[in-house]
């Protein structure tokens, strides 16, 4: 195990710098982040002067080399509109969109999980024509419709529940259910097909064999040797997520990363956006090492390769 | 036609037909301009709601738009762009992987790492950083969009070069002295091409909603151009006094991306063995 934790370790390393790189070629590549900054009157003069500090003026090498010693020591530059650093301001969003995140997931799991192995236990009957057809039509439906949708039915004409904001659990269920179905949907559909798969295989046949109760059969045997496929969508699915969580905490006023990055861009706060997109892309790795490393729990074979 | 093809590949077929009909057709079809509203009729409810008018059969917006042509241009819009950005995606992508699969050595491993990273970035945040800085246009949202499809491509018809490079067919082909380009067009690329048009299938329908999310925050297509989009940027604000303005153009977006995700999953079902084999099982 510990060797295997070693080389994901590396894996993650490798990946962050990737990542990391991914966003300088972003950010750099697209244009002139001096004029993205500055308002349209701005003189030559002016633009010239922010070059200068910004360092754009230098060679892309020593602005990469210079992008990644600031990136380690964790410094984005100020924002405008904040007068203060760029990075707390948005760690001091990140809970809410892991909040939000996390909800969204456990819904998620909580709905699919059972809807897949009902479909796959119950094939072709009613139950699984339904559940798929959920799964289809939730996977059609974008995050944001999703949203409008509900407040409008759930908040504005039966007003059961708030349309925006962070409080207590009232707030989470929109955004959750909203931030949460697309997933559901996916899931859905790989436990089914997963299911299927491995309720063909002869260990299933034999734990009813030698009279184990279809509950156990279904959970102890069938569920835990799907679940690898299971969590890499999970993780898969997370940055997808992620990026839901962007247009999500739109909608509902949701004060997270997301929402502060959006904002950000149309009021020229660069160093947010950057800080922002940096933060969250580093969740999505430090996810998926955790996902990795719960592999190696699940299935024996892999931290043993 | 291969029967088991005919009938889940009909309704989704219909589906797509009909909104690229629409999309072709928006300008002879759509019963008033998308752009110029008649400030008179502004925010009126569709034909059979109370106060309604057969001549707005789905009511107007803010300014007095017809819901109805704003609907059908955005049609034209919202699925050119997914086309344009799914075929840059699925040509750029698949030649990558065919090349990278094909060759093998230091190009396969740069790529192979590549691909690694970017699906380690999920693509909202990439666009994001492009387009804060690109500024939001069409050109920039379909290179943005296209940018987040190759890699699908190039990952997948990768695999398959690898794979077929070693198949006697194209040893034979080589030992008869074909060079490497012919024997990449004429032997490899037939080989993938199924595969290939099923991934681009899929794409449209992730691409239609990514652009209608990027122009639903404002980062893609710009009013007062029509995009399901940002139509729905438009909606959100009033949705309290008008729900026809939200709902439409959501439910546009539904059925489409619904019927060309189940043309995608008739299509995978009829030509890819292994699918077919496990769903008989």
């Amino acid at each position: 195990m510990f060797g295997y934790v070693v080389r994901k370790l590396i894996h993650t390393a490798f990946v962050a710098f990737g990542v990391v790189t991914l966003v300088f070629v972003a950010l750099r590549m697209s244009g002139d982040p001096a004029s993205t900054m500055l308002p349209g009157e701005a003189s030559v003069e002016e633009l010239t002067a922010l070059r200068k500090t910004l360092g754009l003026d230098r060679s892309l090498g020593v602005q990469y080399a210079r992008f990644l010693v600031d990136a380690v020591r964790g410094d984005f530059g100020v924002s405008f509109r904040h007068q203060q650093d760029a990075l707390p301001l948005v760690l001091e969003r990140l809970p809410a969109t892991l909040e939000l995140a996390f909800a969204a997931l456990l819904l998620a799991v909580v709905v699919a999980l059972p809807l897949g192995i009902l479909a796959a236990l119950h094939r072709g009957r009613i139950v699984d024509v339904l559940a798929m057809g959920f799964a289809v039509v939730g996977q059609a439906t974008p995050y944001f419709w999703m949203g409008l949708m509900l407040i409008l039915v759930v908040s504005v004409e039966l007003a059961w529940l708030p349309t925006s904001g962070r409080g207590g659990m009232a707030y989470l269920i929109l955004p959750a259910v909203t931030l949460g179905t697309h997933f559901a949907a996916v899931l859905a559909r790989l436990t089914r097909t997963t299911m299927l798969e491995t309720l063909t295989q002869n260990y299933v046949t034999t734990a009813r064999a030698k009279g184990l109760g279809e509950g156990t059969v279904i959970l102890a045997h069938a569920l835990r040797n799907a679940a690898v496929p299971v969590v890499t969508l999970i993780a898969l699915q997370f940055g997808t997520l992620l990026g839901g969580a962007v247009v999500t905490e739109t909608i509902f006023a949701w004060p997270g990363v997301g929402r502060l990055a959006v904002q950000s861009i149309f009021v020229r706060d660069y160093p947010v956006v950057q800080a922002s997109v940096f933060v969250l892309a580093l969740t999505f790795v430090a996810i998926n090492l955790m996902v990795d490393l719960l592999y190696g729990v699940l299935d024996p074979r892999i931290r043993h390769e | 036609m291969n029967r088991r093809l005919r009938w889940p590949l009909l309704l989704p077929a219909g589906l797509v037909v009909l909104a690229l009909v629409a999309a072709v057709l928006a300008p002879w079809i759509a019963p008033a301009s998308p752009t110029t509203g008649d400030l008179a009729a502004r925010l009126k409810p569709p034909a059979w709601e109370k106060g309604g008018s057969p001549h707005r059969l789905l009511g107007s917006d803010l300014l007095g738009r017809d819901v109805l042509s704003r609907l059908l241009w955005g049609a034209r819009v919202s699925l050119s762009i997914a086309l344009l950005a799914t075929i840059l995606g699925m040509v750029v992508g698949s030649a990558v992987g065919l090349i990278a699969g094909y060759y093998r050595g230091p190009v396969d491993e740069v790529l192979t790492k590549l691909i690694d990273v970017q699906l380690a970035f999920p693509f909202v945040l990439l666009a994001i950083s492009v387009i804060a800085v690109a500024g939001p246009s069409i050109t920039v949202l379909v290179v943005v969009l296209a940018v987040g499809s190759w890699v699908s491509h190039a990952r997948i018809v990768r695999g398959l070069a690898l794979s077929l490079r070693e198949r006697e067919y194209v040893q034979a082909a080589r030992a008869m002295g074909a060079g490497n380009a012919r024997i990449l067009a004429r032997h490899l690329l037939p080989e993938v091409t199924s595969v290939i048009l099923i991934l681009a299938t899929f794409d449209v329908g992730r691409i239609i909603i990514l652009e209608s999310t990027l122009s639903f925050l404002g980062l893609g297509v710009q009013p007062p151009m029509a995009s399901w989009g940002s139509d729905l940027r438009d909606a959100a604000v009033y949705i309290r006094r008008a729900w026809w303005t939200a709902a439409f153009p959501g439910l546009a977006i539904m059925v489409v991306v619904l019927g060309v995700n189940l043309l995608g999953d008739a299509l995978r079902d009829a030509f890819d063995p292994r699918t077919v084999g496990s769903r008989a099982r």
